[in-house]
């Protein structure tokens, strides 16, 4: 078991998302950064769809009441395990009764908590995501409060030889954004969509020559940016149609809105891009107040990208079972 | 007889590298709508077709590029496309029970006001028609209804309400719908129901489906 010891309205159980129901009207929902989650589980062992704790408030403390091992992932937020610094993208064994203490990032906004094993909260609709807007999900649907308590699964596995001690390099240093951007600018590629061509070529100019800041009004659901306002040309309101996290929607105030994991399944505002999903880990690492450069690219491009993130994953994989003969993947299949 | 080749084709657009949108061409109608269902119920058994999501007069297909091209998907769309059949016999027909007006019926004086009918005309021009399910989204289970009679169509509200009851019998601009558990909401609420529309426990977890019939039936109406 783990104890949490803050509250935090943003603190979620996620997995990598509820997939196979939009026909149905439920979100995605899922971690933010696919690829801290991911990595993190395959670093100890488990499946990559094991779920971790996503934590966006800081500062953030837990007592674990059982010994197991553990990774923090995503943002860089200065761990601390008993008041000593512990080392983060690391495989790390804890002890009973041990704290740890995640404090505001210093680079990245969102930190994931992994254990050997996932977390074990019950599966709603094939997946241990939480969705808050629908209050299904996992840990009873809400965000983490102090005092709850959560299980881990496959307790008696991490009990076996496992080899601590085993770190990789984080994803903004093994893939770094191949454009040099200034301090507080994020640069995520992007595809062109539906109703690109119906904006002027000043509005797309417009859109991928200037900078857009990260509203306070961002979230789970999306991201509303500001920056100035793109002319309205395109048609305002399209027959209703379903959307994936990373649509870069226009309303018709002109300021970009792009939907995240939490995204309503359909909307119906003009569509003038969308954010390749390799970068939705660099969109979902972006803080409050930080300015996106969006960059335009290819669908061949979106894939060469998707292709270095799944190598970079199979590597974690591949390495890992050379430190651990006897690995057993335990997490859920 | 309409030849199959003269059925006008859809048309494609881009959602990223893992999705596709495939809007039918205008305008929106029942016919075009059948069409996308049946071709939804077939791409989803697909390789590498991970979800499909119907909308309004048109398809979202999320994929693995890994496994699959968008541009094979495409090809096979269009292939498919004027052979697309949706059996019209499918669908169920569901009765739905309306407490109208009421604390949970908030905009029904609304509604009767700006359509310049009588609260008992409003509720049997809403019971008389029969609505079809056009497809699911924007909260779990929600059904966006085709059928609403002309002179009912409301505009929503200038500010969406926080929440609405769960089983809130709405109307937004032209649709209809139940919406099904306390969500915010922009729509006019006319009434309450008392079924269940989402259950996660359930199989499947919605009660309602794409091609579903469904008809109001007067609880009561209360003043």
């Amino acid at each position: 078991m783990i104890e949490v010891l803050s509250n935090g309205a943003l603190n979620t159980i996620q997995d990598l998302g509820r997939f196979g129901y939009r026909k149905i009207g439920v979100s995605v929902a899922g971690t933010m950064d696919k690829l801290a989650l991911s990595a993190g589980n395959l670093l100890l062992g488990n499946h990559p769809n094991s779920a971790g704790i996503e934590i966006s408030i800081f500062p953030f403390r837990v007592r674990f009441l059982e010994d197991m091992v553990i990774a923090v992932t995503g943002a860089d937020c200065a761990a601390e395990l008993d008041g000593a610094s512990m080392l983060p993208w690391w495989s790390v064994p804890v002890t009973t009764g041990q704290v740890l203490a995640l404090h505001t990032p210093i680079q990245g906004c969102r930190a994931y908590l992994i254990v050997r094993g996932g977390i074990n909260v019950p599966i709603v609709l094939n997946s241990r995501s939480t969705d808050l807007k629908a209050r299904f999900g996992g840990h009873e649907g809400r965000s983490l409060q102090k005092g709850d308590q959560l299980a881990v699964l496959n307790l008696n596995a991490r009990s076996s030889r496992w080899k601590c001690g085993y770190g990789i390099a984080p994803p903004h240093v093994a893939l770094p954004s191949n454009r040099s951007t200034a301090g507080g600018i994020v640069a995520v590629r992007v595809i062109p969509a539906a109703e690109y061509d119906k904006f002027s070529t000043c509005g797309q100019a417009q859109f991928w020559d200037s900078l857009w800041r990260i509203t306070p009004n961002s979230n789970r659901q999306g991201y509303r940016l500001a920056g100035t306002a793109l002319p309205s040309e395109a048609q305002s309101e399209l027959l209703s149609h379903g959307l994936v996290p990373g649509t870069i929607q226009i309303p018709p105030s002109g300021q970009p809105i792009i939907q995240m994991s939490d995204a309503n399944t359909s909307g119906g505002y003009p569509k003038i891009g969308t954010v390749i999903e390799a970068d939705m880990w660099r969109l979902a690492q972006a803080k409050l107040g930080e300015s996106l450069q969006f960059v335009q690219v290819t669908v061949a491009d979106a894939i060469s990208a998707l292709v270095a993130e799944r190598v970079w994953l199979q590597k974690i994989k591949t390495d890992l079972a050379a430190v651990q003969p006897a690995l057993v993947n335990i997490g859920i299949e | 007889m309409t030849r199959k080749n003269d059925i006008s084709p859809p048309r494609f657009s881009d959602l990223g590298s893992c999705a596709l949108l495939c809007d039918a061409p205008a305008p929106l109608g029942i016919a075009w709508q059948r069409r996308i269902w049946a071709l939804a119920a077939r791409a989803e058994t697909w390789p590498g077709v991970m979800e499909v999501m119907p909308g309004m007069n048109n398809l979202m297909l999320v994929f693995d590029p890994l496994v699959v091209t968008a541009g094979s998907i495409k090809a096979d769309i269009l292939k498919l496309w004027p052979y697309c059949e949706w059996d019209c016999e499918a669908g169920k027909t569901l009765e739905i029970a309306v407490v109208y007006g009421g604390e949970k019926g908030m905009d029904l004086e609304h509604v009767a006001r700006h359509s310049d009918l009588s609260i008992d005309e409003v509720v049997r021009l809403h019971t008389t028609a029969v609505y079809t399910v056009f497809f699911l989204g924007a909260y779990p289970g929600f059904g966006y209804l085709d059928g609403l009679h002309p002179k009912l169509c409301t505009p929503r509200r200038q500010e969406p309400r926080l929440q609405v009851p769960a089983g809130s019998v709405g109307i937004g601009g032209a649709q209809a719908g139940v919406i099904p558990s306390m969500f915010p909401s922009g729509w006019q609420i006319i009434g309450n129901a008392q079924d269940v529309f989402f259950d996660v426990t359930k199989n499947p977890p919605a009660l309602l489906a794409p091609g579903d019939k469904i008809k109001f039936r007067v609880e009561r109406i209360e003043r």
